[in-house]
């Protein structure tokens, strides 16, 4: 990585500029292994399991933008994937809105929250960004303990799935798994162009050494800031999709847990990686379902997890593999 | 006097100064917490996620010491830090001493999981209701102040923890110990080229660090339930804390905690809504006219 930025301002690596679409050639392949996936899943798979599990993929994409590519640990995703979940949730019940528009307008109020978060804590870097989105998150939980739209304590309940574009009935489980599967596609296809885009490009190198990007003439805090509201509004999707899916918003998805679980399937996929996040996510998904009866020793084993990670396998599981094979996953 | 501060502040003075009596008490834990964070950070280059669950281990270890082998408040007190700050040489030499070359962002992860599991250990042995700790005898009762019933041990916490900031002040400004300690903070290659065993320091400067937490939490014991779970949610205010008062300045980081302590309890009295989000909102508006906090360095 450090032999990019010295090699010049917009690095292209040879295998991105073969690849197709922007993919290198296995990432092209580890692609068309997850659309198939997507599509046998159901047919393997409990629906309302492999849905969860997309949603928190594609919350986990989101973060990963922030910390994979831009190097900005934000410990408060919680606030903008909650925030998604609360408005989406809200909207489609008491105002009858079609799932698409809840969920385009949970993620819009999720990505201004994102702004004005992102333009607070960015004024820091490193230690002190994390300890401020912390903080600014443990904000929102409070306000939405309190605040009447969110139902406090009981949370949202009884949320309308609907019918999308007010004709398919999302109701039965394979309606909405199809939903979700193609929001989530869209989703991750989007952090990807992202990523691969000269705005990307840019982004990694702050990521590598902001002064030098500084010195370049970027204004490294407007792509900082930009990079944070379209990772808060990704987190927002995935929330309000989630809220649409169970049909329940709660306290929880808003939760400094929540954060921290987000921060854990990052980790144990592998940070910066493009499919790391969401296998990381299945992973944590599958455990704490497996797990449910066992209370609170999930949260050892997921305190545990944390640590073998940061200890030993700092690349992550798709990290590691793609050392092994050395190609770019 | 006290009608004519009533007809001020539009509140009944006691509730007035209940309120601000409560809020010292929690600016007392704000100001032991975030003063161990600044001193491990000052040295460490971590922050440490685990305070809360550590913080949380002092009351409990207070709270088996007596119910387990009989000892009682005053013992916990210097005992429990110890225990605790003694878990916390483990931590640092077994998992923390390997990070030092990474990103410090490693450093919060690992913490914020060993947090994790310390929490959920204490969940799983002694549930989430709570378990009481008395007043010891010495301390309870109240004391009429003409204005307000004051509780001793109220009083207490306030005075003591003041003296402990202020001797760890004196410890690091006017000691050689100190001075080891602010030269390593500033280059710690150069201060080992002098001879000191500067890992040993580190170490130290953990388990000082996490026994003040520790400590702080036997003097909440008394005052809230002790509970798994009393940690974690204080630590995310103290980090707040820790970014409005910046880590630059030890007394900076006491005068953040007090201050933001009363300002809480004002709060409470006047916009008790707000009481929960006051710190944070706070710690934005610094953010925007001083992004180094009020005591910080640049």
């Amino acid at each position: 990585m450090a032999s990019e930025t010295t090699a010049g301002p917009m690095p292209t690596t040879t295998a991105e500029a073969q690849g197709l679409w922007g993919y290198s050639r296995a990432q092209f392949v580890a692609l068309l292994i997850l659309i198939a996936a997507l599509i046998a899943g159901p047919f393997f798979l409990y629906p309302v399991f492999l849905m969860k599990l997309l949603c928190f993929a594609l919350f986990a994409c989101a973060f990963n933008l922030l910390i994979g590519y831009v190097g900005l640990l934000s410990f408060g995703h919680a606030a903008y994937f909650g925030m998604g979940g609360y408005i989406a949730g809200y909207t489609a019940k008491a105002w009858g809105f079609t799932p698409e528009v809840a969920v385009i307008t949970g993620a819009l109020v999720a990505g201004l929250q994102g702004w004005v978060f992102g333009w607070i804590a960015i004024r820091r870097q490193g230690i002190y960004f994390a300890m401020i989105t912390l903080a600014m998150a443990q904000m929102v939980y409070f306000v939405c303990v309190q605040a009447p739209f969110t139902g406090g304590e009981d949370g949202i309940q009884a949320i309308p799935r609907g019918r999308l574009f007010g004709i398919i009935d999302l109701g039965p489980d394979m309606n909405m798994y199809w939903f979700v599967a193609a929001v989530f596609l869209l989703g991750f296809v989007m952090v990807h162009r992202v990523i691969h885009s000269p705005y990307g490009q840019v982004l990694k190198a702050i990521r590598e050494n902001e002064p030098r990007a500084t010195s370049l003439g970027y204004r490294t805090d407007d792509y900082k800031l930009v990079a944070f509201i379209l990772s808060a509004t990704l987190a927002g999707v995935a929330g309000g999709v989630k809220s649409l899916v169970f049909g329940i918003a709660t306290l929880t998805d808003v939760h400094w847990s929540m954060s921290g679980e987000v921060v854990l399937m990052t980790l144990v996929g592998g940070l910066g990686t493009v499919f790391g996040p969401m296998v990381g996510a299945a992973v944590i998904v599958t455990m704490q379902n497996y797990l449910a009866e066992m209370g609170a020793w999930v949260t050892v084993i997921q305190g545990a997890i944390f640590v073998a990670v940061v200890l030993a396998f700092r690349r992550g599981l798709v990290g590691e593999i793609a050392n092994l094979l050395k190609v770019k996953l | 006097m006290l009608e004519f501060l009533e007809t001020i502040t539009g509140v009944p003075t006691p509730l007035l100064f209940g309120q601000l009596l409560l809020g010292l008490i929690n600016g007392a834990f704000y100001a032991m917490l975030s003063l161990g964070l600044a001193v491990i950070f000052g040295l460490l280059n971590i922050i440490n996620f685990t305070h809360g669950a550590q913080f949380m281990m002092g009351a409990f270890v207070a709270w088996m010491l007596l119910a387990w082998a009989g000892i009682g408040y005053w013992g916990a007190l210097i005992l429990a830090p110890l225990i605790v700050g003694a878990t916390g040489v483990v931590i640092e030499r077994l998992m923390i001493s390997r990070l030092y070359k990474l990103d410090h962002l490693y450093g919060l992860l690992l913490t914020f999981g060993i947090g994790l599991m310390i929490e959920g250990v204490f969940r799983n042995e002694f549930g989430s209701s709570g378990l009481p700790y008395r007043i010891p005898a010495e301390l309870s009762g109240a004391w009429d102040l003409g204005f307000m019933f004051m509780p001793i041990y109220r009083g207490w916490v306030v005075v003591f923890s003041l003296v402990i900031c202020l001797a760890t002040w004196l410890v690091i400004e006017k000691t050689r110990l100190g001075a080891y300690l602010r030269a390593a903070t500033e280059n710690a290659p150069l201060v080992q080229a002098f001879g000191v065993n500067v890992p040993r320091m580190i170490t130290l400067t953990y388990g000082a660090g996490v026994a003040l937490a520790a400590l702080a939490g036997v003097l909440a014991a008394p005052i809230y339930s002790v509970n798994p779970q009393m940690g974690t949610n204080l630590i995310i205010v103290v980090f707040a804390v820790v970014v409005i008062g910046g880590m630059g300045s030890i007394l900076g980081s006491v005068i953040t905690g007090f201050g933001l302590g009363v300002v809480e309890g004002l709060t409470k009295v006047y916009w008790p809504e707000a009481s929960a989000t006051v710190i944070f909102v706070i710690m934005a508006i610094v953010l925007l006219t001083r992004p180094a906090g009020l005591f910080g360095r640049a």
